[in-house]
């Protein structure tokens, strides 16, 4: 993948959570405040027209993922507003000075991601959250360093979270009524790797 | 639900830039960050500065709240979602005079995250001290036992205020941070809610209820509360709210408590009194003194049908933050 390759993949997430904003809110309607579909949008808007304008001659793979991050961050807030910066500015350090990322660099890529994003939020697997779709897919790019299977690793722990009761931000206040449904940061989060995969193979 | 709005995505920054326009002698904006609201006369005396802020759709909080007597900068976030770090920090150096600032705000992660990562550039960056309250006064949101897991609601009103006078009379930041920590700890809250709001961006109502039901514990965002029960009178749900914050806040006779009776947006004044006089009754049953009252919308959640009461018991030491003046664009006392 090279560096344009990478900056289309930011992209095409916004254009995926344009799609899917309305079904990422109604997930969250269920759990929270019913927004987070829209906070995405925002915050993904912002970083498309990031990359079409500032990073449009940028070529080092490392500088466009830390901006992306800092846009997004700088557009939403929220609590995944600094998740998703803290892992994109953590994964940003795999591929700094590549104009092209190999496989191995992907992998690492997001090895550190998940790193980036469990150190700033602290949530646990089980807890209900985005982490339940990462750290599956870090464990599984550590052990076999294979996208395909941390794929359905990611799968398996989006759809774990239906089970859960919610133990992080504000849908822990629901408790046993938060089981049931799918939590929207992980549903989110699974469409944003699954589409990496999609690109990189 | 009908919105009389321009664009969806661009109603923070309307918001902000109307409220810029209509209050100019209390208020301005900064050139580095447009989502950073500051005192007028920022800057003119040597103090401890307050920062307080917050998502949108909760006005007069939070933005609302910067003046004289109360917070010397506010960051804007989007609606209901956490400001980045960027306005806090934009805010805490526009109003830096004496190298130590108190950040006040909810206990939400998107605050907490945000808020924090503000304080560790504000300290990194320009050398200034920074202390943090982290509001927690909903009773419903989690048990005594987990009170630290309890989210920020009305309550932040009374703690931005004793921190605003309290560093308006020239207090240091661990004078100032001690009275604020005081007045967090002072201070309970309980809400219902009745009807929903609905986000400017998807029109769609934030949660469902019956029409003969309400929402005992809702949140400000719209998250879910403690129970569904059905439509009470308006005595017999402030009994039910009272109950609660005395039982996790036992207050003795001849103690004095400082009253917020709270609506949460489309709530009328007329109820919300019809509460008050509830609240007042139940007080002097318990030989509870009232040491001052505010009844009125002082944080809401867009259009939201339902209030909340918020009792702040007061020891002598809070008491001239209480009493002190403050002249905001939506809060003004004498």
């Amino acid at each position: 993948m090279n560096a344009y390759e990478w900056k289309q993949y930011f992209s095409r997430i916004s254009n995926m959570v344009e799609k899917e904003k309305d079904y990422l809110s109604e997930l969250d309607r269920k759990l929270g405040d019913g927004d987070h579909g829209v906070t995405m949008s925002i915050g993904w808007k912002a970083v498309k027209e990031e990359l079409q304008t500032n990073l449009q001659n940028e070529n080092d793979c490392g500088t466009v993922a830390m901006k992306v991050g800092r846009t997004f961050l700088s557009a939403v807030g929220s609590s995944v507003g600094p998740l998703y910066a803290s892992g994109l500015i953590s994964g940003a350090k795999a591929v700094k000075g590549k104009a092209e990322i190999s496989h191995q660099d992907a992998v690492v890529f997001w090895i550190q991601f998940v790193s980036g994003v469990h150190e700033r939020g602290q949530a646990q697997v089980g807890d209900k959250t985005m982490v339940d779709t990462f750290l599956p897919i870090q464990e599984e790019l550590k052990r076999s360093g294979d996208l395909i299977k941390a794929l359905d690793a990611a799968k398996q722990g989006m759809e774990s979270t239906k089970q859960l009761e919610s133990k992080r931000g504000r849908s822990s206040r629901l408790k046993e009524r938060s089981i049931g449904h799918q939590d929207p940061g992980a549903t989110s989060a699974y469409l944003i790797f699954s589409l990496f995969v999609e690109q990189f193979s | 639900m009908k919105k009389l709005i321009n664009v969806p995505e661009n109603v923070v920054d309307e918001m902000i830039d109307g409220f810029l326009k209509a209050h100019p002698s209390l208020v301005k904006g900064i050139e580095a960050n447009s989502r950073s609201i500051i005192r007028a006369d920022a800057n003119k005396q040597e103090k401890v500065s307050v920062i307080i802020g917050g998502g949108s759709g909760h006005e007069p909080a939070f933005m609302g709240y910067v003046g004289t007597g109360m917070a010397d900068g506010a960051a804007v976030g989007n609606i209901f979602a956490s400001p980045p770090p960027d306005p806090v920090l934009e805010a805490v150096k526009a109003v830096d005079t004496r190298k130590e600032s108190l950040l006040v705000y909810g206990n939400y992660q998107g605050d907490l995250l945000n808020f924090g990562m503000a304080a560790d550039l504000a300290e990194m960056e320009s050398d200034i001290q920074v202390k943090q309250v982290i509001v927690k006064d909903d009773v419903a949101s989690a048990p005594k036992e987990e009170s630290d897991k309890r989210r920020g609601i009305a309550g932040e009103f009374f703690v931005t205020k004793v921190a605003g006078a309290a560093a308006e009379t020239g207090y240091s930041l661990e004078q100032v941070y001690e009275l604020t920590e005081k007045a967090n700890q002072n201070v309970r809250s309980m809400g219902v809610g009745l009807t929903p709001c609905s986000l400017p961006q998807t029109g769609k109502p934030s949660f469902e209820l019956m029409e003969d039901e309400i929402e005992i514990g809702l949140g400000h965002h719209g998250e879910p509360g403690v129970e569904k029960e059905k439509l009470l009178s308006s005595n017999e749900v402030t009994d039910r709210l009272m109950n609660d914050i005395l039982e996790d806040m036992p207050l003795n006779k001849g103690e004095e408590v400082s009253v917020l009776v709270n609506g949460l947006g489309s709530t009328t004044r007329m109820e919300l009194y019809i509460m008050y006089k509830r609240v007042e009754e139940i007080l002097s049953e318990n030989e509870i003194h009232i040491y001052k009252s505010y009844v009125g919308n002082y944080s809401t959640s867009l259009e939201m049908g339902g209030c909340s009461i918020t009792l702040l018991k007061m020891e002598e030491d809070l008491k001239p933050f209480i009493d002190a003046q403050a002249h905001c664009p939506m809060f003004e006392q004498n």
